[in-house]
Parts: C-alpha cells; sequence; structure tokens
C-alpha cells in the first residue's frame, strides 16, 4: 500500500483523539445512523435478500478458487477488444506503469473515476512526484483532494466533513485548483454541488487522460463495470482519448450474469438505493465512440498472500459497499482516519493487515480495533464473517509476540493454568471476596477499566462456596 | 429433567447472585440442577484475545466435565456462543457434542422447558439490552423480551439503540479503553433516557461495564441480569 500511512500510531492512539472530537463525532453519528437506517429498508424490500447474498459469496469464492484461470481468460478478452493489459505485482510496479503510460501520450493532467485500488497504491501521489496533476472528479474525493485530507469512508470518504467545512473548503482552496467557487457561496447542497459541477466541467472537457478502477471485471467478455452516483465517471470513461483502469485481481467475475446478483446487492448496501443510478461498462475499445486507447492494469499489492490463507482469503470477497463502516460502533466513535489506510472499518481492520502485514504499530493494531459485536457480519452482502477473520489475525499477531504480546501471552498462560486448577482458582477466589474490603476502588494498573467506569463490589464468597454449603450433597471432585 | 449449571467464571466470582437465582428459578420450574465443581472458564477471553494454544486445555476441560449431560444452561450469551460458536472447531468430537447440548438460559426456558411465563414477580420499570452474542451469534431474538413480558408487575420500557454494542467485548474494554467508554457513554444515556429503575441483560460480562458506568450517574437505573428478575417472586422478591 500507499507510503502516506506509515508511521501511523496505532489504532487506540489515533482513536483517543477522535473520540474527543465533539463536532467529529456528530458528524460521524448523523452520516451512519442516516445511511445505516436507509440501507436496513432498501435491503428488507427483497424477499430474497438471504439468497442474494448467497450467491454473492459464492460467485466470490467459485472465482477465487479459480483466479488463475479467470483471470488468464480475462487477458485474452480484454485483449480481444482491443486492450492493452498490464500485470503489476506490488503498488511501485502499478505506479511506475501507470506514470509511463501517462507519460507517453505526452500529457500532464489525469481526471480520476473514485477508486479505491488508485488510493491504494498512492497513484495521485506517484504522478505529481513525475509532474502530472491527478484531479479526482467524485465531489467527495474533490472535497479531500481540495481539502489536502485523507478519504475517510470508503463510499463517502468526506463523512466526517458537515456542510459548513465543505463550503470553507471550497471557497479557500478551488481557485488555486481551477475554476475558482462562485462569490457568495452558502452551505446548501445545491449550491455546493454546482459549485463542483462547474469547478470540475472544465477538467472533463480538456482531459485526454482518464483513471479509473472497477467494480467488477467480467472474464469472459473482457467488459469492466463501473457503479457510481454523480456521472462524472461517466465523463472521465467516455470522453478521455486515453483510458487507464487500475484494479484488484479480485475484482473478476467469470460471466455476465454473474452481475445480476451484485447488480442488485451492491446499491443497495451501500447507498441503499434499488438501483445504481449510473452502472458503466465498456469493453476494450471502439472506432467510433468513447477512449480509442484502453490500458487495463491488474494488481496483485498482497491479494494472493491474502488468498493463500484459508480463513483470511474471504475478505477479498469485498465488493466496497461500506456496509460494515456503517453499522459500525467503533467506526462511529473512533472516525475513519484512525485506522490508517484508506480501507477503514471492519473491512479495513481485516484488509489492511493482510494487505500490508502486521509489522507496523498500526497494523498490528487494527485486528483488536473491534468488540466483536458481528454487525458488521450480519449486513454483509457476500457474507464475510469478520469477527472470524478479526480473531484469526489476533492470533497473527500474538503468535509474532510484538509490542505488549508477549507480557499478554505469559499472563494468558499463567491465566489458562489458574483456571485448568479449580481448586486453586476457587481459592483465588475465595482469598479475593474475603480481603474484599481491604481493596481500593481503583487498583493501580486498572486506569484503562477505572478511569471510565467502578469496578464492582466482590461478593462475600464466590457461586461455588454458596453450591456447597446449600446444595451439594456429595462433595465430588474438583477435578483439580 | 435434570441440567448442568455451566455458570461461568465471571458469575462465580463476581455475580453468585445470579448463579443462585439461576438455581432457584429452575428447581422452581421442576428442573434438577447440578453444579459440576470442575467448571472454571470456557475459554473465550483466551481464544477472542488471539490465544487460541492456551484456550484449547479450558476447551477440553469444559467439554469433559459436562459430558454426561443432557442439557447445559448457562445465563450467559457470550459464553454459550463461545461454545455453540467455536467449541466445534477448537476441541474435537467431545467440544462438538457440547456445543449441542449446551443452552443460554433463555433458550432453555422457552425452547426446551417450554415456558414464557414463569411465575415471576417485579414490580418495577425495566429496560432490555440485548447482548450482541445473544443476539447476532445466538439469535436469541424475542425470547427473553416474551420472559420479562410475562413477569408480573414489570413494566417495560423500549430501550433506544438497543442492538447496537455496548462497548465491552471482553479484552476491547483494556486494549481500546477510550472507544469502549463513548460507546459505553451512549448506552448509558440510552439507558437513562427511558427512565427505567432497572437495565437488564442476559451477559454479566456487558453489565460489568454498564453497571460500572451507570453507578457513576445520578438517578440512572441499576444493572441487573435477567435470571435475578425471572427469580424474584412475591415470596421470595428480589432484593
Amino acid at each position: 500500500m500507499s507510503g502516506t500511512y506509515l508511521g501511523m500510531p496505532a489504532f487506540p492512539v489515533a482513536a483517543r483523539e477522535a473520540v474527543g472530537n465533539e463536532t467529529l463525532r456528530a458528524n460521524l453519528r448523523h452520516a451512519t445512523h442516516t445511511i445505516r437506517d436507509k440501507r436496513a429498508k432498501a435491503v428488507a424490500e427483497l424477499a430474497d435478500w438471504d439468497r442474494l447474498r448467497e450467491a454473492g459469496k459464492r460467485i466470490k469464492d467459485h472465482t477465487l478458487r479459480h483466479l488463475d484461470r479467470y483471470l488468464v481468460q480475462l487477458e485474452e478478452s480484454v485483449t480481444a477488444a482491443g486492450g492493452v493489459v498490464h500485470w503489476a505485482a506490488d503498488a511501485a510496479e502499478a505506479n511506475h506503469i501507470v506514470t509511463e503510460l501517462v507519460k507517453a501520450t505526452g500529457e500532464r493532467e489525469v481526471v480520476k473515476v473514485k477508486s479505491m485500488a488508485t488510493q491504494e497504491i498512492g497513484l495521485n501521489e506517484a504522478l505529481e512526484a513525475e509532474g502530472i496533476a491527478a484531479y479526482e472528479t467524485d465531489l467527495a474525493e474533490l472535497i479531500v483532494q481540495l481539502g489536502e485530507d485523507r478519504p475517510s469512508h470508503i463510499l463517502v470518504p468526506a463523512i466526517h466533513r458537515n456542510r459548513g467545512e465543505i463550503r470553507d473548503i471550497f471557497r479557500d482552496r478551488m481557485a488555486s485548483w481551477g475554476r475558482a467557487a462562485p462569490d457568495g457561496l452558502s452551505d446548501t447542497p445545491g449550491e455546493l454541488a454546482e459549485a463542483a459541477r462547474l469547478h470540475l466541467r472544465e477538467k472533463f472537457l480538456r482531459a485526454k487522460v482518464g483513471v479509473s478502477g472497477a467494480n467488477f471485471m467480467v472474464a469472459e467478455t473482457g467488459t469492466l463495470v463501473v457503479f457510481e452516483s454523480e456521472g462524472n465517471g461517466r465523463m472521465c470513461l467516455t470522453l478521455p482519448e486515453t483510458l487507464i483502469s487500475v484494479v484488484g485481481v479480485e475484482k473478476v467475475v467469470p460471466g455476465w450474469r454473474d452481475l445480476e446478483v451484485f447488480l442488485q446487492t451492491l446499491p443497495r448496501s451501500s447507498t441503499a438505493e434499488r438501483m445504481n443510478p449510473y452502472t458503466s461498462m465498456w469493453t476494450g475499445t471502439h472506432d467510433t465512440d468513447g477512449p480509442s486507447t484502453f490500458h487495463l492494469v491488474l494488481l496483485d499489492n498482497g491479494r494472493t498472500a491474502a488468498l493463500a490463507d484459508e480463513v483470511g482469503r474471504q475478505a477479498l470477497r469485498c465488493i466496497r459497499c461500506s456496509a460494515c463502516l456503517n453499522v459500525c460502533p467503533v467506526y462511529e466513535r473512533a472516525g475513519g482516519h484512525a485506522y490508517g489506510s484508506v480501507y477503514p472499518g471492519p473491512i479495513g481492520a481485516i484488509l489492511s493487515p493482510q494487505l500490508r502485514g502486521t509489522e507496523s504499530e498500526i497494523d498490528a493494531s487494527l485486528p483488536y480495533a473491534s468488540s466483536l459485536c458481528g454487525a458488521c457480519y450480519e449486513v454483509c452482502p457476500v457474507a464475510i464473517d469478520i469477527p472470524e477473520v478479526l480473531v484469526h489475525l489476533r492470533e497473527r499477531v500474538a503468535d509474532r509476540g510484538g509490542k505488549g504480546h508477549r507480557l499478554e501471552k505469559a499472563a494468558m498462560k499463567a491465566a489458562g493454568w489458574v483456571l485448568d486448577h479449580p481448586r486453586v482458582m476457587a481459592a483465588g477466589e475465595r482469598a479475593a471476596s474475603r480481603t474484599r474490603r481491604l481493596h481500593p476502588s481503583k487498583p493501580p494498573g486498572a486506569g484503562a477499566w477505572t478511569d471510565a467506569r467502578d469496578l464492582p463490589e466482590l461478593p462475600a464468597e464466590p457461586f461455588r462456596d454458596w453450591w456447597r454449603k446449600n446444595r451439594a450433597n456429595d462433595i465430588e471432585d474438583g477435578g483439580a | 429433567m435434570r441440567a448442568a449449571l455451566f455458570l461461568t467464571c465471571v458469575n462465580d466470582a463476581v455475580y453468585p447472585s445470579t448463579g443462585i437465582a439461576t438455581v432457584r428459578l429452575l428447581e422452581r420450574l421442576g428442573v434438577e440442577v447440578d453444579f459440576p465443581e470442575g467448571q472454571t472458564c470456557c475459554g473465550q477471553p483466551q481464544y477472542n484475545t488471539g490465544y487460541r494454544r492456551e484456550a484449547q486445555p479450558l476447551v477440553r476441560r469444559t467439554s469433559r466435565v459436562f459430558a454426561g449431560y443432557d442439557y447445559v444452561v448457562t445465563p450467559s450469551g457470550s459464553c454459550a456462543a463461545m461454545v455453540r460458536g467455536h467449541y466445534p472447531d477448537l476441541g474435537g468430537e467431545a467440544a462438538a457434542a457440547l456445543a449441542a447440548r449446551t443452552y443460554e438460559l433463555t433458550e432453555f426456558l422457552v425452547d426446551v422447558v417450554g415456558v414464557t411465563d414463569v411465575g415471576a414477580y417485579f414490580p418495577h420499570t425495566v429496560t432490555y439490552h440485548p447482548s450482541c452474542h445473544g443476539l447476532r451469534m445466538l439469535g436469541l431474538g424475542e425470547r427473553p423480551r416474551k420472559l420479562l413480558e410475562a413477569v408480573r408487575g414489570l413494566e417495560l420500557r423500549e430501550l433506544p439503540g438497543a442492538d447496537e454494542c455496548c462497548g465491552f467485548g471482553g479484552t476491547f474494554a483494556i486494549k481500546n479503553p477510550d472507544v469502549s467508554a463513548a460507546m459505553g457513554r451512549d448506552k448509558v444515556h440510552n439507558a437513562a433516557a427511558t427512565g427505567a429503575e432497572v437495565l437488564c441483560g442476559a451477559d454479566n460480562s456487558c453489565l460489568l461495564h454498564i453497571g460500572g458506568m451507570l453507578s457513576r450517574e445520578s438517578g440512572a437505573p441499576r444493572a441487573v441480569h435477567l435470571a435475578e428478575i425471572l427469580a424474584s417472586t412475591e415470596e421470595e422478591p428480589w432484593s
């Protein structure tokens, strides 16, 4: 992934700041609860939702199991339709390929369709280093780019901003990127959208190179598919002479008919719409319509490593709908930036440590950024058991024995020994109960607990003593 | 009918009143209750924190201790979910066999004993927090609510945002204290807004966290385990 996020503090440290930011908390609470409720209604309309969910899961699992075959088929189909396919093992290789392709056109700027893959590899920064300007054209991505900010949500990357903040960003920053914001710009959604429309229009009409990702790639036909809501994607995909798409290898599906499932589940899960507003599909190039040159860069960047993990591989089913973010109580309080990745929320907590490894502080902390409440799994349209993968990744982190985990492991072992010897455990319980009046209400080292909550007062005796006195007929061996 | 009480370590050490209430309730309904003293902890804290190997001896112990009982009943949705959801993977045949015979208390009452009116009397206003593992992993659904609605004298008040996690999450509360506390505060405010005297739950680990926060708010409800409400009668009221 991009170097942008290297050196991020561990999740609990980054989250502390967000929890203390009242404006951010209010913005996130309002936005996530609104989308959450709308999604629930949209999904409840479909009587066969559970079957669509199961079908999506199976299509993805099948494709991932035969990824080698479908990717080669995709390459053949795209090539036959006039496209050029490139393979990129990692972010650096993908960035190099795209940069060279843009340079070969002689252009110094590109317009971009909202794309997670290009953010993952830090493409904008790589292009900038070569003197090429990359303009984001999705409204929320524009807000993030103008604000020199980071995205904090997969679907609505500026979710952490409210209308007033967006108005200020447009007013202060648009002029240095192109057409300035109109005088007297207010914070009404209509005026903000119009300002963005005018600002972006000159970029669409001037651009000779478009850069996109894709939601799906159809192996049998070589067709790429982009779902979007604003029409900016349609502009970027049709107006430029050259189109370069950077797509993760897991985005392939075998056939056209497989789209039937995702055309239903993705819009309802992400924007809570029955039908996606702009669904663009293109197959190679055509002489009289659309870009005359099309390049597809197939990106691995850690995906095949994730595929090798029997439990973790289900994360590759993800269709980037964001439903898990919108229902996550941790995301709602911590915000997207705390996850230190373009993939925030529950899916990010299982995707980033798999794509980037668990060596950095932030990646080692992400599997623990969950109370395992399971709300994410419940709403996932491809049934990714996120809690299962989180626990699995915790094992990986604990096994490495990094910061704090050696001590924790020793404590777990010691506790495990006591718990495997009921008489020792019972003696400990009794000792704790008998000395309960002597316990401080805030024992040293318990700050993480007692800063926010009281400890319960221990009972006069543990249950097992009550049982012995009141119920047990014969004293059984405790099994120690 | 004979059943083994799988009390859980938290209830044994910190909440014996929940265990005593569960015994009284089940005996009142004609169930013969056993408490195998070899039981300790199901291994959930170890497993959920990433220490699968450290959990395994406890999985084997628990499976061994409860072998031979047709019904194993626990007043904890979370520990029931650990056994039901993860034991088959962790402990082989004996563990899988236990998973199939383990019931969370409200499941046992409604599905096995076949009652929703357990003859309880509890003249208080109550709001119910459905803990995540009971709600989502076990799918307890309406069972706890049906049991509460049948309690004489009890007035049930709707908890806003009921299905949202309270922020306990085992070691999550220690590893991510700020987010955990922020989640807990929202739960506490929602509970206080109901004006109920009692916040009822079926998982004392969540109530340990929520109750620890409630006790710092004046006029907030008191956290009480569902078993204690169901055990309460006019003759032997909850205190």
